[in-house]
């Protein structure tokens, strides 16, 4: 079941992380030409890889009960983040995350930028796809080799993101536009959700835990901090509301 | 020296993110845990409670100052 929930962490996090990755490139690709964007994009991969080909197995080292602690407690910092957002997001206290004003923002700025040729590229073009990609990547990157690494499963969560990655090109290359259809806000909710869920099963664990059921409990803590989250928008929502009535 | 102070920056901002004391909230309820777990009480629904409350007062904050 935790392989089930694994592949589908690392899968949903790399998609919705590699679709604002899309966005960045085709922005500056479209605006400026393609040849620079593209190095850009194989030089931050080769660059995440050998991340996560270096830190993956070498973490896969440390004893079992250290890992879980420390990159239990890692990922469950990380994965409130993303809980925190997403449920400011969904109760209209952030503005939710839209792909076609970002692809629009990006095109200006291309646009009116500078050309200056480096190394026989558009050094803009370059730059700013090699960072896009290496830093919306990096993320993947964290998650793939926390979630690997804890599990034993480096190479079922390097195939998640690789599927997923496969999956946003192929689309990608097909539409030629962001893909502002996909759900990116609910997703963000969903990942946030799973992050935080192994991240408190690892890191309880990690810390002398034994929890109840087992790997089941990871079912448990998921309908929690679920049920706790649509019932912190729900609340936050309220708020909102009656703020906006008091203000009228 | 400039580039030591981003790259902590980076890492600080890519893992606590807005709110630090959520992460130091989490180390604490961590750490209690570990005591509670070693002298041999069942401390599971430690951490899930901890990460509730830290949630709940995080997002309290966060909605009162952009109100």
């Amino acid at each position: 079941m935790s392989d089930v929930f694994l592949f589908l962490g690392a899968f949903l996090a790399s998609a919705v992380e590699m679709v604002e990755a899309l966005t960045i490139v085709l922005a500056v690709g479209v605006t400026r030409g393609w040849r620079s964007p593209l190095i850009g994009v194989a030089a931050a991969t080769v660059a995440l890889v050998s991340i996560i080909a270096a830190l993956g197995p070498a973490l896969q080292h440390l004893p079992i009960d250290v890992l879980r602690l420390v990159v239990g407690a890692l990922l469950l910092c990380f994965g409130l983040q993303w809980l925190r957002k997403a449920i400011l997001r969904s109760s209209g206290y952030k503005p939710l995350h839209d792909e076609e004003e970002a692809f629009r923002a990006e095109r200006a700025e291309a646009a009116a930028a500078g050309r200056e040729e480096r190394l026989g590229m558009d050094w803009y073009g370059f730059t700013i796809s090699f960072k896009g990609v290496l830093l919306e990547g990096l993320e993947v990157a964290f998650i793939v080799i926390t979630f690997g690494s804890t599990q034993g499963r480096l190479g079922l969560a390097a195939a998640a993101a690789g599927a997923a990655l496969v999956l946003v090109a192929v689309v990608g290359v097909l539409v030629h536009a962001p893909l502002a259809r996909v759900p990116e806000n609910t997703i963000k909710f969903a990942v946030g959700l799973l992050l935080t869920t192994f991240g408190t099963f690892w890191a309880a664990e990690g810390a002398g835990v034994s929890w109840p059921g087992d790997e089941l409990a990871l079912l448990g803590l998921l309908g929690f901090l679920a049920a706790l989250a649509l019932l912190l928008v729900r609340l936050l929502r309220r708020e909102r509301l009656v703020l906006q009535t008091g203000e009228a | 020296m400039r580039v030591l102070r981003s790259f902590a920056l980076f890492w600080w901002d890519f893992i606590v993110g807005d709110d630090w004391r959520v992460a130091a909230g989490i180390a604490c309820a961590l750490a209690l845990t570990a005591v509670l777990t070693h002298q041999g009480l069942s401390a599971w629904w430690l951490l899930p409670l901890a990460v509730a409350v830290l949630l709940g007062r995080s997002l309290q904050r966060a909605a009162r100052q952009s109100a």
